[in-house]
């Protein structure tokens, strides 16, 4: 069973996010990169399926540089081998352009699933699985809690999580699965694991390499613009309810959220 | 040229789902603007009594696509729908819902039709004849304010619980239409065999009204019972910090925050959660929280509206004693 597992490098989420002067994107000074906490999933639920099945994991990233670290780190994991594609005119790219470098670089593996975390928690837009999926023509389940392949490794069982419930869902492979916070605890890469990782291969293409034209992906190809980053709204300033004992601090905050906030 | 707002309304089991009259009555008011109409898109089967409802909303025409194989959501089947519509009528913005169907959704549709998505949006507007739309980033650490280019349609989500509903108009009238489509089995890989009601059938996080959550100060699973008699009163649904998720207290799908779900609720009532960013990142959209806490320096006493200091194990109680007798 040979599974890609598409990883994103993201701001670690203890990140106090400072927007940047031109408000286009955050100060990046200072940031801890870390790998997409969904994508620690992914990669979990990918080793977890080769132990069982055999064949081979291999990681995919979209650059800049940098995500070579956390690509090491799902090799360290025990990834076989990574793909990083680090070229200029990837910058600026939305969901969909990064979809379609990522779709130019697994169409040419051979492959069974491909994981993906259900959202990068920086933008959060969630969208690369589904339009992956769509440019790959697989199905996807997205938001997946739990995964089962059936015992031919032929097809999976995927409990996707829903608004008040769960869908049991069966689809044959290849599929696309999107991972969510449940589907497994992920390991932690051992020592012996971070020293195998670095002889482990990690081949580092171009756009030119995978035959993807610049004007199609990256900022010029974006159907999305940024017109400008704010920060949230300030709160208005709160009271702190007083009083002698708790009960009577209890029976003035229900007055308040009765009579003042008209909450209740 | 392309001309209209299309909705993609919600059904579960034939039932309308609130965000659908979130997303008819946004298409509404931005339509006005436009001067366009308002399509709603109702997928289901045996559906097509419902249609009339979304035009007391705000909808000039549902297009109907009945089918049993829409009966229940499936990517396979609602996206070849969708798009084959899409392409057919020419909408200029479609809108549907930021809830896992329609995030499952915006994605497929996203690349089939070669378009912009602007997900979780909680601010629309229209500027020069193209949708606006103001999203959370960094689970709302920061905003972003986005339009399209070269993109038709213009697709975004809207977050459930953010945009309000029109008073139903009962005099309005609605052309309701069957879609025409094709939908083939070889399309449909993938099938539904089970669908799990989560027990009491609670209201999920990301639709509640009411919200009372509890973390690391709730000292262990047993006593969230205290939370739960609270929540039962005001029709509240239990959530809970990231620390008590991953102590095992609670299921993952109750987690609040970053790593978890992004919350809006009209009340957020935060007990024994300190409030680190990632928590509050999920919650700080809450139209008024609540927050009780031992510990007068707790983060999460920034962003409330109303704070107790004091132990959540006499507060909590009394606090239910108290609106027992109000209500």
């Amino acid at each position: 069973m040979n599974i890609v597992v598409c990883l994103k490098q993201v701001p670690d989420t203890e990140t106090q996010i400072k927007i940047a002067p031109d408000a286009k994107g955050i100060v990046t000074d200072n940031i801890k990169w870390v790998m997409n906490p969904y994508d620690e999933y992914a990669v979990e639920e990918a080793l977890r399926i080769r132990e069982k099945f055999g064949g081979e994991v291999t990681i995919v990233g979209v650059g800049p540089a940098r995500v070579t670290e956390a690509i090491r780190t799902a090799l360290a994991m025990g990834a076989d081998k990574g793909i990083l594609v680090d070229d200029p005119a990837v910058t600026g790219s939305d969901s969909l352009g990064t979809a379609k470098i990522l779709a130019a670089v697994i169409k040419d593996l051979a492959y069974d699933i491909v994981l993906c975390g259900k959202q990068g928690v920086d933008d959060d837009y969630g969208l690369v699985g589904a339009s992956l999926a769509e440019l790959l023509d697989i199905p996807q389940i997205s938001v997946v809690v739990k995964l089962e392949m059936n015992e031919d490794g032929s097809s999976l069982t995927a409990h996707k999580e829903v608004e008040g419930g769960t869908f049991v869902i069966q689809s044959p492979l290849p599929a696309l699965i999107t991972a969510q916070k449940g589907l497994n605890e992920p390991r932690y890469a051992s020592l012996p694991g971070i020293m195998k990782a670095k002889k482990k291969p990690l081949d580092v293409k171009t756009l030119a390499d995978l035959g993807l034209d610049a004007g199609d992906v990256g900022e010029s190809g974006a159907k999305i613009k940024v017109i400008q980053l704010t920060p949230p709204a300030e709160r208005a300033p709160g009271k702190m309810v007083e009083g002698e004992t708790p009960a009577e601090k209890a029976t003035k905050l229900a007055t308040l959220l009765h009579e003042e906030a008209k909450i209740i | 040229m392309a001309q209209g707002i299309w909705i993609v309304a919600e059904q579960r089991e034939g039932e309308l789902r609130k965000i659908s009259f979130e997303l008819v009555s946004e298409a509404r008011r931005l339509a006005d603007k436009m001067g366009q109409p308002v399509t709603a898109l109702l997928l289901g089967s045996n559906i097509k009594q419902k249609a009339s409802e979304l035009g007391k909303y705000g909808a000039d025409k549902v297009m109907v696509a009945d089918d049993e194989r829409l009966a229940a959501y499936t990517t396979d089947a609602y996206a070849r729908v969708i798009a084959q519509l899409a392409e057919a009528h020419q909408p200029a913005i479609i809108l549907l819902g930021a809830s896992v169907q329609g995030k499952d959704l915006s994605g497929r549709l996203a690349a089939r039709l070669g378009v912009g998505v602007a997900q979780e949006c909680v601010e629309f507007s229209i500027e020069d004849g193209n949708l606006v739309a103001k999203r959370p980033i960094y689970a709302g650490k920061a905003y972003a304010t986005v339009t399209y280019k070269d993109s038709v349609p213009q697709m975004a989500t809207a977050r459930p619980n953010i945009f309000e509903i029109n008073e139903p108009d009962e005099s309005r009238s609605v052309e309701v239409v069957d879609a025409e489509f094709s939908l083939d089995d070889t399309h449909l890989k993938t099938t539904v065999v089970d669908v799990i009601q989560e027990a009491g059938g609670k209201v999920d996080l990301t639709e509640a009204e009411r919200i009372v959550s509890g973390g690391r100060g709730m000292k262990g699973p047993e006593h969230y019972s205290i939370l739960e008699e609270l929540a039962d009163l005001i029709d509240a649904t239990v959530g809970a910090s990231r620390s008590a998720v991953d102590a095992g207290w609670r299921p993952h799908s109750d987690q609040v925050g970053q790593t978890g779900k992004v919350v809006s609720p009209n009340l957020y009532v935060a007990c024994g959660i300190s409030g680190a960013i990632q928590h509050l990142a999920g919650m700080s959209t809450s139209k008024v929280i609540v927050a009780i806490n031992k510990d007068p320096d707790a983060p999460i006493f920034q962003k409330a509206d109303y704070g107790v200091v004091g132990d959540l194990f006499e507060v909590v109680p009394a606090l239910t004693e108290a609106l027992r007798k109000m209500l």
